[in-house]
């Protein structure tokens, strides 16, 4: 098992560059999920560590091995691919095979093996078929299988669940996390679907525009974001960010009105506020609420309920238990908890990390500051 | 197959598929038909319009030791021509599949030999590969009467077959191309991970998911060489040497217009026919097993 | 990828450059002799760089073989194959795709049978054909009685007679008549969405301005690409050209106007001349691939296939 280490590493087609110097390092042994939305280059830094994608400049390591000018059969990864690539016109036996058969094994010896991987994969009993005759999560499996096979130091999965249905999804999640309980070896699975990424990842890295927006364990990362991106990008619904400004006295005014916050250590000026729904409180009457916001609409989600709020053409979610029915166009009392508020710089949507208290309250204990980052 | 959603106006219908309707029956279906009536009649040779013969002029050709030269001969053409145009369309295409430094200037390139006419390549060839002149005359010199397809019927074959293949790599360099580059580029990526060097990936790989490809172009191969040789064969070798060049085509269009023998050659029509569309159905059914495939 | 196979690199350029001059050095010495005199294209081997006299050779060629009208039919024939095609194809897939009517599919297959029997395999009885083309009609008249008939009914004797030979017509419409277009045209009309259909109709547009504005609007590509090759198919036409035009001074194509320069075997063979003409003659169709690659390419893989 490796560890994996990048270094500024960067990648342009042409003028055009795709990753933007990203520094990273995965221990051995750990799951990680790169998370981010369409055409962020993802695909292209995980195919960077494959192999398949030549480095324009950087340095890739693998269990400490310069990586950047090998081919990909030198750097022992596996990987598997959204669309799986399997071979069409091989069994499904010469699919799982292959790798071994390429490596030169002995017939006996490979056949065993295929046998034993595609029994831990639930294949046993589709050996002889084609790809063309299996179904989307048979063929899923078969490329895991034709990845475990080969026993690599890196296993690499570019979106490997995106072409399977919801139910399927939710299964194969946790299979991929079994399988990487039992084998432990370093992984790195690429997604732009954030469940999946906060339930598999043991380190998640959320990526925008060729760039790594944060690193972090999935509580962090949901706990503490680093920027506004990754606050709007992760959780559902995602966070609620409002305007304000913080006044010299360091009270907090939004566009909402002022609230009865003040932030400490702060220059005033200019912030987001940020709040997620799961976060904001029901208010017990007009004297200890925050807010008043007209209610618009409610979302029934049975274990839960989302409040929906009107604030001149956006929203503002509160998550509740259910309990009674709210009429529409009922006034929402919110009270709003210090410790669970976010604050952004507005021009460059970097984290603000501040003291928060609710006026006429004691100050609370300082934050913890920035959380160990097992990695960099 | 069918749309839901359609028109319902059969005049209209009609109306609009009536032309190609028409110039089908007219120029496929009326001579086909004709053809089929005139190989198993005999016209008199003093008037009387055509008596039934019943399979008399199959066994006349079949009798004819010309005819059977005629058919050796096309099969040697076919079998060489295609054989020789598959490899090296194989090569090229293979070759520029793997997309190094300047392979879009050489597929740009290598296609324009199927731009020119099949007379064209043959008067071209005729002339590069003449005895007295051209690029290999010379060696003539050094061994006088080394090389003279004029006289020498296998060397006649040879220039037709060259002549002939030097349309067809291109031809084919085309539609392999095309087949390695509708394999999916992560099949290939990850036969790369899985070990396999570029050698290998074309073996195991490439070639097996492009036997669809090679199989239609083998077909359409031995097909247009029975049918697309004659603009070759006319400007090249003329039949000749000794009709050690005289291809099945050229044998029809000789006994058919030269001979006025429409009876003999609506015959060997049907027989052409006949190899041709047993090719074609051939074809068909690998077709078929090409769907399983995707 | 990343992958260092030095060897086999080496290796790909040397087929690629092999593939090349197999490629180019025919077509480049057809050039080079093509600009040669009479006595410097008879050495052998044949110079590498072209002569000074390749203006000359086009010109005389060019007044010899006649090449200016044999270049406009070849062009008139080429474009009407091509327009014809693209049009009547069209037409045809329509009423086959877009409507529901008797007979079809028997209309289907008997267009779609055509295609495994190139015209030279018939070539005798199509001339036939060619001779009269209201031949079938008279014989499909006089066996159902209908030829008596008339000759009963009017006095006159019943002779249909529409002569293609030595004609733009009998050039062009036997080429028209194959189904290669028709399917193209049906293969893309199948990838239509219903949808469409249903939102003209919708919209009120009956069939007629559905295919106007909305079909042919939509398989611009799919036409050009055929056009392409139509028109590349024509031009190249030999055998069926020399049998249907006996009065070659008016109506022979350029391509039929190489087997007049094949130099007589009684003199010094003017090669010279016949490369000139063979470059004059494959240069429209040349010029076609080299500018209209991407079209070319792509009206070939869609007919074919
Ligand atoms: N071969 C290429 N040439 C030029 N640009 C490319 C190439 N491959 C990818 N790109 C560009 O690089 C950017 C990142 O692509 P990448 O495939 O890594 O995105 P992604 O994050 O995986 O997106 P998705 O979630 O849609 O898969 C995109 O803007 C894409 O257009
Ligand atoms: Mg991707």
């Amino acid at each position: 098992m490796a560890d994996i280490t990048l270094r500024a590493l960067r990648k342009s087609y042409g003028g055009n560059e795709v990753v933007k110097g990203v520094d990273l390092s995965v221990p051995a042994r750990s799951f990680l999920v790169i998370l981010g939305p369409s055409g962020c280059g993802k695909s292209t830094l995980l195919r960077m560590i494959a192999g398949l994608e030549e480095i324009t400049s950087g340095e890739l390591t693998i269990g400490g091995e310069r990586m950047n000018d090998k081919e990909p059969r030198e750097r022992h990864c596996a990987m598997v691919f959204q669309n799986y690539a399997l071979y069409p016109h091989m069994t499904v036996a010469r699919n799982i095979a292959y790798p071994l058969e390429v490596a030169g094994v002995p017939r006996a010896l490979r056949e065993r093996r295929v046998r034993e991987t595609a029994a831990s994969v639930g294949l046993a009993d589709y050996l002889e078929r084609k790809p063309g005759q299996l179904s989307g999560g048979q063929r899923q499996r078969v490329a895991m299988a034709r990845a475990m096979i080969r026993e690599p130091r890196v296993f690499l999965f570019d979106e490997p669940l995106s072409n399977l249905d919801a139910t399927l999804r939710v299964q194969m999640r946790l299979e991929l996390r079994r399988l990487h309980q039992r084998l432990g070896v370093t992984s790195v699975l690429v997604t732009h679907d954030q469940t999946e990424a906060m339930t598999m990842a043991d380190l998640l890295v959320v990526m925008n525009g060729g760039r790594i927006e944060q690193a972090g364990t999935p509580l962090e990362v949901y706990g503490r974001p680093a920027s506004r991106f990754v606050a709007s990008f992760i959780g559902t619904p995602p966070m609620n960010l409002v305007e304000a400004e913080i006044a010299p006295s360091g009270r907090l005014h939004t566009e909402l009105g002022p609230l009865p916050i003040a932030v400490e250590r702060i220059a005033s000026g200019p912030v987001l506020l940020g709040v997620r729904p799961e976060h904001v409180l029901l208010a017990t009457g007009p004297d200890n609420a925050d807010l008043e916001l007209p209610l618009e609409l409610v979302e029934e989600l049975g274990a839960t309920r989302i409040l929906h709020a009107r604030l001149d053409g956006r929203g503002f979610a509160v998550a509740t238990a259910p309990g009674l029915p709210f009429p529409p166009g009922a006034t929402l009392l919110l009270r709003l908890d210090p410790s669970q508020l976010h604050l952004f710089g507005r021009a460059d949507g970097r984290r603000i990390d501040a003291g928060l208290v609710r006026i006429g309250e004691q100050v609370p204990v300082a934050p913890t500051e920035a959380v160990a980052v097992p990695f960099r | 197959m069918d749309k839901r959603a359609w028109f319902r106006n059969t005049p209209l219908a009609l109306a609009l598929a009536a032309p190609q309707l028409l110039l089908v029956l007219l120029f496929f279906y009326w001579p086909s038909g004709a053809a089929l009536y005139w190989a198993f009649t005999l016209e008199q040779p003093w008037g009387g319009g055509n008596v039934f013969v019943g399979l008399e002029n199959f066994r006349t050709i079949f009798g004819d030791p010309l005819y059977w030269n005629s058919v050796g001969r096309s099969v040697v053409f076919a079998l060489a021509s295609t054989l020789l145009a598959m490899t090296l369309g194989m090569l090229l295409a293979l070759a520029v599949d793997r997309r190094l430094k300047g392979h879009a200037g050489f597929r740009w390139a290598l296609i324009w030999p199927y731009a020119i006419a099949a007379p064209a390549a043959g008067l071209a060839f005729r002339f590069l590969l003449s005895p007295e002149a051209g690029m290999i005359a010379y060696l003539n010199h050094s061994f006088p009467g080394l090389w003279n397809p004029i006289v020498n019927g296998w060397q006649a074959m040879l220039l037709i077959i060259l002549a002939y293949s030097w349309k067809y790599v291109a031809y084919n360099f085309l539609f392999l191309l095309a087949g390695l580059q509708s394999i999916p580029k992560s099949v290939i990526e990850a036969a790369a991970m899985d070990g396999a060097r570029p050698l290998r990936r074309m073996w195991d790989l490439q070639l097996p998911l492009l036997t669809p490809t090679i199989f239609f172009l083998l077909v359409v191969n031995l097909t247009d060489s029975f049918v697309d040789s004659f603009g070759i064969v006319d400007l090249t070798t003329e039949g000749g040497p000794n009709k050690a060049t005289e291809l099945l085509v050229y044998k029809i269009y000789f006994d058919g217009f030269k001979g006025l023998d429409y009876s003999g050659a609506a015959a060997q029509s049907i027989i052409l026919m006949i190899l041709v569309i047993a090719l074609t159905f051939i074809q068909f059914r690998f077709v078929e097993r090409r769907i399983h495939y995707s | 990828m990343i992958e260092r196979t030095p060897i086999l690199d080496i290796v790909t350029q040397l087929i690629l450059l092999l593939g090349l001059v197999i490629a180019l050095v025919p077509l480049w010495l057809v050039v080079v002799a093509a600009s040669l005199n009479l006595q410097e294209v008879n050495t052998s081997p044949l110079p590498l760089l072209p002569g000074s006299h390749l203006i000359e050779n086009l010109v005389s060629v060019w007044q010899r073989g006649d090449l200016g009208w044999k270049l406009f039919n070849s062009m008139l024939v080429a474009t009407l194959v091509a327009a014809g095609k693209v049009f009547i194809a069209a037409l045809t897939a329509f009423a086959i795709v877009f409507f529901r009517w008797p007979l079809r599919m028997l209309a289907f297959w008997a267009i779609f049978v055509t295609l495994m029997l190139p015209l030279e395999v018939r070539i005798v009885p199509t001339y036939a054909v060619a001779a009269n083309a209201l031949g079938p009609l008279q014989t499909i008249l006089e066996v159902t009685g209908l030829a008596r008939l008339w000759q009963l009914a009017t006095g006159v004797e019943l002779a249909l007679e529409w002569n293609l030979l030595n004609s733009y017509t009998g050039l062009v419409l036997p080429l028209v008549a194959t189904a290669t277009g028709t399917f193209l045209y049906r293969q893309y009309f199948l990838t239509i969405p219903d949808e469409l259909v249903e939102a003209a109709r919708m919209d009120g547009a009956g069939p007629l301005r559905f295919f106007r504005d909305i079909l042919l609007p939509l398989s611009r590509t799919n036409m050009a690409a055929l056009a392409t090759i139509m028109f590349l198919y024509a031009w190249n036409q030999y055998l069926w050209p020399l049998l249907v035009t006996t009065d070659r001074a008016n109506y022979g194509t350029a391509v039929m106007q190489l087997r007049q320069l094949i130099p007589s075997m009684f003199s010094e063979p003017e090669w010279n001349i016949a490369m000139a003409g063979t470059l004059i003659v494959m240069a429209p169709p040349l010029l076609v691939v080299m500018l209209m690659q991407r079209w070319f390419v792509r009206g070939l893989v869609a007919t074919e296939k």
